[in-house]
């Protein structure tokens, strides 16, 4: 396999929780991202599943270096991102871009199609020179399926499928090697998230993207994604290539997902298995010791509360599971 | 009125917003029924109407903008859109009650959760402030809520989604309604919360013998919990049947296009077979088949017509909801509101829309 293009190695981000007005003291930390670490591959879409508030879309912003890392590292290309600055810096954002989930809030209404999808071209003016921009925006217009005539509209006046449309073309503007998708067909109806789909699967083919796809429905990010990395409270529990989380997963968090989703198919009503969990997503300020999954584990033990398991594939598991039971169980309905 | 009457009978409702050449035809002509213990499912993506005949249900849709022009609400055979402002109130959480979407924002932030539920034991009961809080402790325990006599003094900020939204179920049963109608009830929370709020729904409506409208855009959902499907499509109802039916052989080519556009979880990568295009604005609904300038067999878009299918008729003539005849189909019946609905019936899901 090829070298990764983007290698994230323990990373950590803790918000401070702080008390007082003019003399701010810490007392205690939001655990967002609790040591991450994965490779993604050139052309490779890996899909980050998770409920709310485990910790994806700090991971995203920290990715997009947006926020400062606690600690850990990530290397772009073998180069340290976070050591990079100034010019470097600069460069840099151009080989990584973000598509962001609510299509109503990422664009500027004040602003026209053709200038929101022109700024990065003003921010890197090398790569289109000036007399050029408006062809080069009406191009992208066009790969992302919108008329490019319409160069001279507000997103107001376009459907939130479309504004996504949008806001995937500014994405793509400066040819980035990497696009981070943080929910981005969450808002959009079933049929115009097909369609969104779609389009986010041809691009990738057609110039060759990485993907960081994070979404909580585990549907998309199945049909999306070679590889999948499931978290949980700011860390990573298992993660492996599509097929296996789907079909062989072994960590019981990922089990409980996977048999929640429910199917479309009246036929298995009452015939599947569903892993019902009790209770709420601990607070990321206060984890659980131990596994942090325990606290809703049916499987948890004494082992669980005293040792964090560790992130590895062993004999009951084919790809890395962070669990001390991790057992494989069939929870998807057989086709 | 005669015991024969359904629980909950819409016919032929129909709302418009707006003036002029601005008005929105929001429904159309939506007819359904509920029976007690029966859960109806309304599908439909955003702007088809599921919500506002909820609302005109309930009579709490917003006249004006809006404005029903026509159309009967039947509960038990009575007659709700004539009827009075104040036996519409007495019916509202007594007879029939509503649960939202997003529950933060359908509680009020600044009374406990508990004041907020024993609140109709008072006013509707004339319970005294400390037997009604102890019915709202009661009622939090029967939706699950740990530890509920003290939860029951807590506001709503201290809930976490799905505490929140088993506090909205526990609060519109409170005067035991016969009618519960559900909006989105799962569309915020994640989907090992959603598995329990289902889960609670379906056994009080068990319990209770409830008619219940579950109005979702989720195909999931609806396929664990629904007795019947409606299909909404800008205003008008496209399709119905049992769920089984709708299905193993959806005979709309709206329907077969919304179960294409779904990604499973249990096959892998591939294309999509989204519908292509863009819901119609409802200020301007296309004349014939609403639908027909997204869908794949109106052969008037000059493709070659994948099935025996012809299109001219789809661009003139409305097709009405009918009956179809399908042998598969439950005691309800089947209806579709497509010129070649038949043609479909007899197809599995995938055949005629794979090219």
């Amino acid at each position: 396999m090829s070298d990764p293009i983007l290698s994230v190695r323990d990373l950590v981000k803790h918000f401070p929780i702080t008390q007082g007005v003019l003399f701010k003291k810490t007392i205690g930390q939001v655990h967002a991202v609790d040591g991450v670490s994965f490779d993604l591959h050139p052309g490779e879409t890996l899909g980050v599943v998770g409920e709310s508030g485990c910790g994806k879309s700090t991971l995203a912003q920290v990715l997009m270096r947006l926020e400062p890392p606690t600690s850990g590292t990530v290397t772009f290309d073998g180069e340290d991102l976070f050591a990079k600055s100034g010019a470097a810096l600069k460069a840099w954002r151009r080989d990584m871009q973000i598509v962001l989930q609510d299509p109503y809030t990422s664009l500027n209404p004040r602003k026209t199609v053709g200038d929101i999808v022109g700024e990065p071209f003003e921010i890197h003016p090398e790569v289109a020179p000036k007399g050029d921009r408006r062809r080069k925006v009406q191009e992208l217009l066009e790969v992302v399926g919108l008329n490019p005539e319409h160069i001279r509209r507000y997103p107001h006046q376009f459907s939130g499928g479309q504004r996504q449309r949008i806001g995937i073309a500014r994405a793509l503007a400066l040819r980035p090697r990497v696009i981070v998708c943080d929910e981005p067909v969450s808002a959009l109806d079933v049929s115009i998230q097909a369609q969104v789909m779609n389009l986010l699967g041809e691009l990738q083919t057609e110039f060759g993207l990485s993907y960081v796809f994070i979404a909580h429905d585990l549907g998309v990010v199945r049909h999306l994604s070679d590889r999948v990395a499931v978290m949980y409270l700011g860390k990573i529990v298992e993660i492996g290539d599509s097929e296996s989380i789907y079909e062989r997963a072994t960590h019981p968090y990922t089990q409980a997902l996977l048999s929640s989703v429910p199917v479309p198919d009246p036929s298995l009503r009452g015939k599947r298995e569903v892993i019902r969990l009790t209770g709420d997503v601990p607070s990321p300020a206060d984890p659980p010791s131990g596994c942090r999954f325990r606290t809703r584990c049916p499987k948890a033990e004494a082992i669980c509360a005293e040792q964090e398991p560790p992130l590895v594939a062993g004999e009951s598991s084919d790809h890395p599971s962070a669990c001390h039971f991790a057992e494989v169980r069939q929870v998807l309905p057989v086709a | 009125m005669t015991d024969a009457a359904p629980l909950l009978e819409v016919e032929d409702l129909r709302v418009e917003f707006g003036k002029g050449a601005d008005t929105a035809s929001v429904l159309n002509g939506v007819s359904y029924r509920v029976e007690a213990g029966e859960t109806l499912a309304v599908l439909g993506e955003s702007g088809s109407g599921k919500s506002v005949t909820a609302q005109t249900i309930m009579g709490i849709l917003d006249t004006p903008p809006g404005r029903i022009t026509g159309g009967a609400v039947r509960f038990k055979g009575e007659e709700l859109l004539g009827a009075d402002r104040e036996r519409r109130r007495l019916l509202r959480g007594e007879s029939m009650a509503m649960i939202f979407q997003d529950a933060l924002s359908a509680l009020n932030p600044v009374y406990t959760v508990g004041a907020q539920i024993a609140e109709q034991f008072r006013f509707r009961r004339g319970m005294s402030k400390k037997d009604a809080m102890v019915r709202a402790a009661e009622l939090l325990d029967q939706v699950k809520i740990p530890n509920a006599k003290q939860r029951v003094k807590e506001y709503p900020h201290q809930f976490s989604g799905g505490m929140r939204q088993r506090a909205m179920i526990a609060m519109s049963l409170a005067l035991d309604p016969e009618l519960l109608i559900a909006d989105e009830p799962t569309t915020a929370l994640d989907v090992t919360v959603q598995a329990q709020i289902m889960e609670l729904l379906d056994e009080l409506r068990r319990e209770r013998d409830m008619g219940m409208i579950l109005i979702t855009h989720d195909l999931g959902v609806v396929a664990e919990v629904a007795d019947r499907i409606a299909v909404m499509y800008a205003g008008r109802i496209v399709e119905e049947a049992d769920a089984a039916t709708l299905y193993a052989h959806p005979a709309h080519p709206y329907t077969r296009g919304l179960m294409a556009s779904v990604p499973r979880l249990d096959s892998s990568r591939g294309q999509l077979d989204p519908i292509p295009g863009l819901p119609p604005s409802l200020t301007n609904i296309p004349p014939g088949c609403p639908f027909h300038p997204r869908c794949a067999h109106a052969d008037f878009r000059g493709r070659a017509p994948q099935s025996s299918v012809s299109g001219d008729r789809c661009r003139t003539e409305l097709p009405l909801l009918r009956v179809l005849e399908d042998p598969a189909a439950g005691p309800e019946g089947h209806r579709a509101a497509c010129h070649f609905a038949e043609q479909f019936v007899a197809a599995s899901p995938e055949e005629v829309l794979t090219p």
